[in-house]
């Protein structure tokens, strides 16, 4: 009898034409229309011909860089007062960051890319080619590696701004104490950072995982090995000298001489500067804080040694270059902004290089007259970066790398054969390289 | 009598789609709309899209169109570091399944134990719980865990005497990183099945007890091994399921202790299945293989899920 009641009662209260529930629907539907209309993405342009450029660039660690970006490009927009330029400095894991937002429409318009454009990114449009900004006397100014790492098919894909170098930095004085003279070949610095642990305070720092990323190259290339062969059509990594060059990074493993767990990894100078290796391998960008924080005196620079007596030193010719978007809406507007800061304007590009760290402008012109590389030690390090630089070629995509990589973690970690798991890496890269000149 | 049947009520015999009943369906429809739809745009439809991708050479893109077929599942299936990634899950799931087991058992049984202050027992056990993986790797690396002399557990080893500095997440013989990831795993997430089995504690009856008093029975191991823990089964089963598929989608920990920008050699030391696949779709930009990989991974937890479900006869009375 309830049931029933309460079921006639509801049918009646749902026959009606304006009540309680109705009402919450319509306002639930109402809201719902307001609240999702909001979404709408806003449009680029601003007003009629302003334009509205994204530039993404990487978090560089020295101090005062992103004010200057930040500058450079209120620069640009007082002399071209239609464009406005939103800069996005991307903090932690830049790769992931910049293939993410690559994949969506709104990528940036303006965006670096370091050591190299891969062939991957510029088959599938998202970098535009700039060959109409390299005349032929801008081509004359630059370093040809520069733009040999960026030339893909015949075009250039980006602007270098500024190249970057590593090298070894060791403090005088401890080497003069322990009686070590600085290393010249890879036997020798591993005996050197032997000498040179004392337990609180190791011998040499690679990185937190023993060298296994950070020394890939320079151990190759140390035993005048390449990645590649020079046509980039095989892999060139898989021989004996270079087999025996990751060999003896197991043995600097083993050694317990090496600084491991650092709070900040090998780019970051603050192990040198606070004592927690004798050696660092570290990188140029870093050389003013360092010589700041431990004073010019007590500062030495050697490039990674030659891994045996044929070998020659070795250091990586990396640095960063910027990229035009391919498939943005404002590609002429972006070419024009890139022109302007990195081709025209070579004070940005000296302030860019040398006021805040040490890096060597791609610009011939302007590496030659830069002051602060006149003089030791960074005069050194860019000596380093002319004579023994080696940089990746375009066609060595990630999947290359990692199968190198894991080739050398096993050989360094797992007591592997060294010659087995190259050739074993090398057709892995081998198929990476067929699929490249397929597509 | 039927409610058609009565006299003073007259419901017409009127098709299904005119019955009063109508309303009510559209505004169950509505109500729940925002949240179908949010299920269907956010979840279902990358799920369909992603098994898209993986039938077709996806890189540096996420359009689909070059259909490559089973491709990229053989290419993932074949590839040593893969099954390398599933071995590295096992040996994990094999550590931290049955410590998480035991210890959020006995802690939930210690806490139920205790006379006076349950409520505030239970939310310290339970505050890690909240906190993010990322967080929690972060201090785990670089506070307690790091390789300088100053580091908590290296000073801890100091002042028990012993002079080496061991470098806890670079070294590998032994692999001391597996301490760093399995504990800072356990602390993360016993909170959460402590809470599970006190849930499933409250509801054993008491009297059980009284009556196994009675009978003689010792408090203590007799009385958890007869009662407490086979009234438990189901619970257990459910803790163990949730716990194996946590283990089986790891990854927050094993990126943000082993890994780093610059030094990426130390995430190949131990690799579950979800970092691998991270690297090959965001690292490599190969979103086809990656696709692939991530329903092969699918694949395998249904099928476990369901073979331990029958092995232990999850859902039937106890």
């Amino acid at each position: 009898m309830s049931g029933l009641s309460r079921d006639s009662a509801n049918a009646r209260v749902l026959r009606t034409d304006v009540d309680r529930r109705s009402v919450v629907k319509s306002m639930l539907f109402a809201g719902g229309t307001l609240l999702f209309s909001g979404f709408g993405r806003a449009d680029r342009a601003v007003a009629q011909d302003n334009i509205r450029l994204v530039h993404m660039y990487h978090q560089y660690g020295e101090e005062g860089t992103e004010a200057a970006v930040r500058r450079y490009a209120e620069q640009y927009t007082e002399e071209n007062p239609n464009v406005e330029i939103e800069i996005i400095w991307q903090l932690g894991d830049y790769g992931q960051a910049l293939n993410a937002a690559l994949l969506t429409d709104e990528a940036p318009d303006v965006f670096e890319h370091g050591t190299r454009v891969p062939v991957d990114l510029v088959r599938q449009g998202q970098v535009a080619p700039l060959d109409d900004l390299y005349t032929d006397e801008v081509r004359a100014g630059f370093n040809e590696v520069s733009l040999a790492s960026a030339t893909i098919d015949g075009s250039i894909y980006w602007v270098k701004m500024l190249d970057d170098t590593g090298c070894i930095y060791y403090r005088k004085s401890l080497l003069e104490e322990a009686g070590v003279e600085p290393p010249e070949t890879l036997d020798a610095l591993i005996e050197a950072a032997q000498a040179l642990n004392t337990g609180r305070q190791k011998g040499l720092f690679v990185g937190n995982d023993g060298g296994i990323s950070g020394l890939l190259g320079p151990l190759c290339w140390s035993a005048n090995g390449r990645f590649l062969n020079e046509d980039n059509t095989a892999p060139a990594f898989n021989t004996e000298r270079v087999a025996a060059a990751y060999t003896k990074l197991r043995d600097l493993n083993q050694t317990d001489a090496l600084l491991m767990g650092a709070p900040t990894d090998w780019w970051d100078p603050s192990s040198f500067i606070q004592g927690l290796a004798a050696m660092v391998w570290g990188g140029l960008w870093a050389m003013p804080q360092i010589l700041r924080e431990v004073g010019a005196e007590d500062v030495g620079v050697l490039p990674w040694p030659k891994a045996d007596d044929e070998g020659t030193p070795a250091t990586f010719w990396g640095g960063w270059g910027q990229c035009v978007f391919g498939k943005g809406q404002h590609i002429d507007a972006a070419k024009a902004y890139v022109k302007w800061l990195w081709i025209d304007n070579t004070e940005i590009q000296q302030d860019w290089n040398l006021g805040y760290g040490f890096h060597v402008p791609p610009r011939i012109e302007a590496a030659e007259s830069a002051e602060p590389l006149q003089e030791p030690p960074a005069s050194d390090v860019a000596g380093f970066l002319n004579d023994y630089g080696v940089v990746d070629p375009p066609q060595w995509t990630g999947a290359m790398g990692t199968a190198l990589q894991d080739a050398v973690t096993r050989i360094v970690r797992e007591d592997a054969d060294a010659m087995t798991e190259l050739n074993a890496a090398a057709e892995t890269v081998q198929s990476e390289l067929d699929r490249l000149q397929e597509g | 009598m039927e409610a058609a049947e009565r006299a003073d009520v007259y419901v017409a015999k009127v098709p299904w789609w005119r019955q009063s009943r109508w309303e009510a369906t559209i505004a169950f429809l509505l109500f729940i709309a925002p949240m179908i739809i949010g299920l269907g745009i956010f979840t279902f439809l990358p799920i369909g899209w992603g098994l898209l991708i993986s039938f077709s050479d996806a890189r540096n893109t996420i359009s689909i169109g070059n259909w490559v077929g089973f491709d990229n599942y053989v290419d993932i299936l074949s590839n040593a570091e893969f099954r390398d990634s599933l071995v590295t899950f096992a040996i994990f799931a094999v550590f931290i399944v049955p410590i998480t087991f035991f210890f959020s058992l006995g802690l939930a049984l210690l806490v139920n134990s205790v006379g006076f202050g349950r409520g505030f027992f239970r939310s310290v056990f339970f505050i890690p719980t909240a906190i993010s993986y990322v967080v929690a790797s972060i201090v785990w690396k670089m506070g307690i865990f790091s390789g300088l002399p100053y580091g908590f557990a290296n000073m801890v080893l100091y002042w028990f005497g012993s002079d080496r500095v061991i470098a806890w997440i670079g070294e590998t013989d032994p692999p001391y990183y597996w301490l760093v990831l399995v504990t800072c795993r356990l602390w993360l997430q016993v909170g959460f099945y402590m809470i599970i089995f006190l849930a499933g504690l409250q509801e054993i009856d008491r009297s059980l007890y009284e009556a196994a008093a009675v009978d003689g029975a010792q408090s203590g191991w007799t009385t958890f091994w007869t009662i407490t823990f086979p009234l438990l089964r189901n619970t257990s089963i459910a803790v163990l399921l949730l716990n194996f598929i946590a283990a089986f989608q790891a990854f927050d920990e094993f990126i943000n202790i082993l890994g780093g920008v610059g030094s990426s050699g130390n995430i190949s030391l131990a690799r579950p299945p979800l970092v691998y696949l991270y690297q090959i779709a965001m690292g490599q930009q190969d979103y086809g293989r990656g696709s692939a990989g991530a329903f092969i991974l699918t694949a395998i937890i249904i099928f476990v899920t369901i073979v331990q479900g029958r092995i232990f006869g999850f859902g039937q009375r106890s």
